[in-house]
C-alpha cells in the first residue's frame, strides 16, 4: 500500500498528515488508510499521538499540514458538527453522555434529525424514532433502563450509551477512544462482540491498550510512535514487530 | 387536554395556574393600588429571571448584563411616550418647541434621526422586540462563534452593561443622561398616570407574564429544551453529534434577551420612566440574583424568586436602610450555600410530593422501575425459555 494508489479505494486516507503545538510535532507526515468495513486499530505508547489523529479527523484539532479525505471530500477545512453530518462518528475517552437525561432522551437527541435551531423546537417524537431508539438501545444492552437518568448508569454502561449514540446517527466510519477502558471482563467480552455486531456496513477507528481485546477485534492494527508509524498489518505480524516489541510490547 | 399535556406535566399545568391565580385574584384583592403597582414593577423584572433560567439555569451561559436588554426594551417604550409628551403646546416654553425638555436643556435644536420613528407606536412594539433581538444576535455570533463562553462571556456581558451605562449618561442630549427619560403621560392619548390605567397595565404586565411562561415551556418541553441541558453538561457532545452548537446559543441568548426588553417596555409604562440606574452592572447582576433565590431551573421558581426579592428589598430597606445590602448579599450566600436550587429546588424536595399525593391519583411515571441493572444484562444475554 503506497501514497500513489488511487483514493478512491479508501473511505478515509490520510496523507502527509502533521500538526505541530509550539513547534512539538504531535503527528508528523502521517499516512494512513481505512478501508470500508474494516476494524482498524490504532495502538502505541503515551503520546504517541493516537488520540491526536482522532481529534483531527473528526475537526476537534486543526491540521497544521496535509490532508484527511473521507469519500474523496476533504475534512480539514469543515467544522466538528459538517464532518458529523458527512458520516464520521466519535467517541470520547470519558464517556461524555447527558447526565441529567434519561437513556431514551440521550439516544434521541443523537437521531439524525431536527438539527438546526427552528428543526430542534418542532421535533416530534414519531414512531420513526422510538422504534429505532428501541432497536439501538437493544443493541448496546440498554433496552430495560431507557426511562432512567444517565447519571445512574454505571461506567460500562454509560460507555455503551455513548456507543449507541454514535451508532443512532449510522456513521460510515465510527471512531473509538479507548471503549473498553475501566470495563470489567464480562463487560470487555460484550463489547467487543457488539463491535464486531456493529462494523457490518460500516468501519470503525479504535485506539486502544488492551491487547487481548484488540486481538479479538482487529482486522488491521497501525502502531504509532512519536507521530510516526512504528508498523502496520495484522495484529501477527505487528506483534512480532521487533520494533514494535523494543517500544511498546516489551520483550 | 391532550394538546396542553403535549408540553405541560399536570404539575406544571398547577404551576401556571397557581401564578396566574396569584396574579389576577390574590394580589389585586390584598393589596391598594400603590403596592399593586409596586408588586406590576417587580413583575417586570420576572421577565428578566425567566429569560435567565433558559439562559443561564438551563443551557449554562451566565450572563451579567441582561440589564442592557431590559433597558433597550424599556428606552424604546420610553421614547414614544417622551415624543407623545413633547407636543410644541406643551414644550412652548422651549426655545425649541416640539422636542423632549432635556433636548433643548442640552442646546439641541431638532430631533435626532434615531428618535423620528418613535413617533410611530406600530414602529416602538417591533423595536422593543428587534433591537434587543439584534443586539444579542450580534454579541452572542462574536462571542458563541469564537467559543467563548464561561466566565469569559460573563465578563464581557457585564462589560457591555458598564459601556452602556456609560453611553447613556455621557450622551445626555440624546439620552436624558443620568436623569434618564421621565415625565411620561400618555400612550396614544391616554393617561397612564391615573389608577385606573395603573389597574390595566398591571392586568396586562400580568397576562403577558403568562405569555412569556407558556411561551418558555413550549421550548423547554420541544427537543430544543433538552438539548440547551445537554449543551450545559456535554458541550462536545452535542456537537459531534451534529449540532452547531453556536447556533443553539445564540437562540437561547437573543430569547432571554427579547423576554427582558418586554419586561423594560412594561416597567416604563408602570413606572413612568426609565433611567441608566436599571441597565449597569449592579441592576444586572441583582437580576441574576433573583434567579438564583427563585431556582434557576425552575421558571416558575423565578418568577416567586424575584417578587420575593424585591418584596424583602422594599420591606426591609424601609425598615433598615443601611443593612438592606448586607441582607442582600448573605441571601446570595445562603441560596449559594445552602439551597443551591433555590425556591423551587425546595419546593421540588419538600412540597412537591406532597402536592403529588393531592392531586394524583394515578402513579407517577419516568420514574425507573426498571429491574436493576445486572438483572437486565442477564436477562438480555442468558435467559432463553427454560422449557
Amino acid at each position: 500500500m503506497n501514497t500513489l494508489s488511487n483514493n478512491t479505494d479508501f473511505l478515509l486516507s490520510i496523507e502527509n498528515l502533521t500538526v505541530s503545538f509550539d513547534g512539538f510535532k504531535a503527528v508528523d507526515d502521517l499516512n494512513l488508510y481505512v478501508d470500508e468495513n474494516e476494524i482498524h486499530v490504532i495502538i502505541g505508547p503515551n503520546g504517541a499521538g493516537k488520540t491526536t489523529v482522532l481529534d483531527l479527523i473528526c475537526g476537534r484539532t486543526k491540521a497544521s499540514d496535509g490532508s484527511i479525505k473521507f469519500h474523496n471530500k476533504e475534512l480539514t477545512a469543515m467544522r466538528e458538527h459538517e464532518i458529523v453530518r458527512e458520516g464520521v462518528g466519535r467517541k470520547f475517552q470519558n464517556p461524555s453522555i447527558y447526565e441529567d437525561l434519561t437513556v431514551f432522551e440521550n439516544l434521541e437527541l443523537s437521531f439524525p434529525r431536527g438539527r438546526s435551531v427552528w428543526g430542534a423546537l418542532t421535533f416530534q417524537r414519531d414512531t420513526d424514532v422510538t422504534t429505532r431508539v428501541k432497536e439501538i438501545a437493544e443493541m448496546v444492552f440498554l433496552d430495560t433502563l431507557l426511562d432512567k437518568q444517565a447519571a445512574l448508569l454505571s461506567h460500562g454502561q454509560k460507555q455503551w450509551l455513548e456507543i449507541g449514540m454514535l451508532l443512532i446517527q449510522d456513521p460510515e466510519l465510527l471512531m473509538l477512544d479507548e471503549p473498553v477502558a475501566g470495563m470489567s471482563v464480562s463487560e470487555r467480552k460484550q463489547t467487543a462482540k457488539l463491535l464486531n455486531e456493529i462494523t457490518k456496513g460500516r468501519s470503525v477507528m479504535v485506539v486502544e491498550h488492551d491487547m487481548k481485546f484488540v486481538e479479538d477485534i482487529a482486522h488491521r492494527v497501525t502502531v504509532l510512535h512519536q507521530g510516526k508509524i512504528l508498523s502496520e498489518g495484522s495484529m501477527a505480524k505487528v506483534q512480532a514487530d521487533p520494533k514494535v516489541i523494543d517500544v511498546y510490547l516489551g520483550h | 387536554m391532550t394538546s396542553i399535556k403535549s408540553f405541560m406535566s399536570r404539575q406544571e399545568l398547577i404551576g401556571i395556574l397557581v401564578i396566574a391565580a396569584l396574579l389576577f385574584v390574590v394580589m389585586p384583592l390584598a393589596m391598594d393600588i400603590f403596592r399593586l403597582n409596586l408588586f406590576g414593577k417587580y413583575l417586570t423584572y420576572a421577565f428578566i429571571a425567566v429569560g435567565l433560567v433558559l439562559c443561564w439555569g438551563k443551557c449554562g451561559i451566565l450572563s451579567l448584563g441582561q440589564g442592557v436588554f431590559f433597558g433597550l426594551g424599556g428606552y424604546c417604550m420610553a421614547m414614544y411616550l417622551k415624543l407623545e409628551a413633547s407636543t410644541p403646546e406643551a414644550t412652548a416654553i422651549q426655545s425649541t418647541p416640539g422636542i423632549p425638555d432635556f433636548m433643548d436643556w442640552n442646546q439641541i435644536t431638532a430631533l435626532p434621526w434615531f428618535w423620528v420613528p418613535f413617533n410611530s407606536l406600530t414602529f416602538t412594539l417591533a423595536a422593543i422586540i428587534i433591537v434587543p433581538a439584534i443586539f444579542a444576535f450580534i454579541i452572542g455570533t462574536a462571542m458563541f462563534k469564537r467559543r467563548v463562553g464561561g466566565v469569559y462571556f460573563a465578563i464581557i456581558t457585564q462589560a457591555i452593561a458598564a459601556i452602556l451605562t456609560i453611553l447613556i449618561i455621557g450622551q445626555q442630549g440624546y439620552t436624558g443622561g443620568v436623569n434618564g427619560i421621565t415625565d411620561l403621560r400618555t400612550l396614544k392619548g391616554w393617561d397612564i398616570r391615573t389608577d385606573e390605567a395603573k389597574y390595566i397595565l398591571y392586568y396586562v404586565n400580568g397576562a403577558l407574564l403568562i405569555g412569556v411562561l407558556l411561551l418558555s415551556q413550549i421550548v423547554l418541553k420541544s427537543k430544543l429544551g433538552r438539548l440547551l441541558v445537554a449543551v450545559r453538561d456535554q458541550e462536545d457532545r452535542v456537537r459531534f453529534s451534529g449540532y452547531d452548537v453556536s447556533n443553539i446559543k445564540i437562540f437561547v441568548f437573543c430569547f432571554a434577551a427579547v423576554l427582558s426588553a418586554i419586561g423594560g417596555a412594561m416597567f416604563t409604562l408602570q413606572v413612568g420612566f426609565m433611567s441608566p440606574s436599571f441597565v449597569g452592572i449592579v441592576p444586572s447582576i441583582e437580576m441574576v440574583i433573583f434567579c438564583a433565590v427563585g431556582g434557576r431551573l425552575s421558571i416558575f421558581g423565578a418568577v416567586y424568586g424575584t417578587l420575593l426579592v424585591n418584596w424583602a428589598k422594599t420591606t426591609f430597606s424601609e425598615t433598615f436602610p443601611e443593612l438592606w445590602l448586607f441582607g442582600l448579599g448573605a441571601l446570595f450566600i445562603a441560596v449559594v450555600l445552602i439551597f443551591p436550587n433555590g425556591l423551587s429546588g425546595l419546593y421540588r424536595s419538600y412540597v412537591a410530593p406532597l402536592v403529588d399525593r393531592i392531586v394524583s391519583v394515578r402513579p407517577r411515571t419516568g420514574r425507573p422501575d426498571a429491574p436493576p441493572p445486572a438483572a437486565g444484562f442477564g436477562a438480555k444475554t442468558t435467559t432463553k425459555p427454560a422449557e
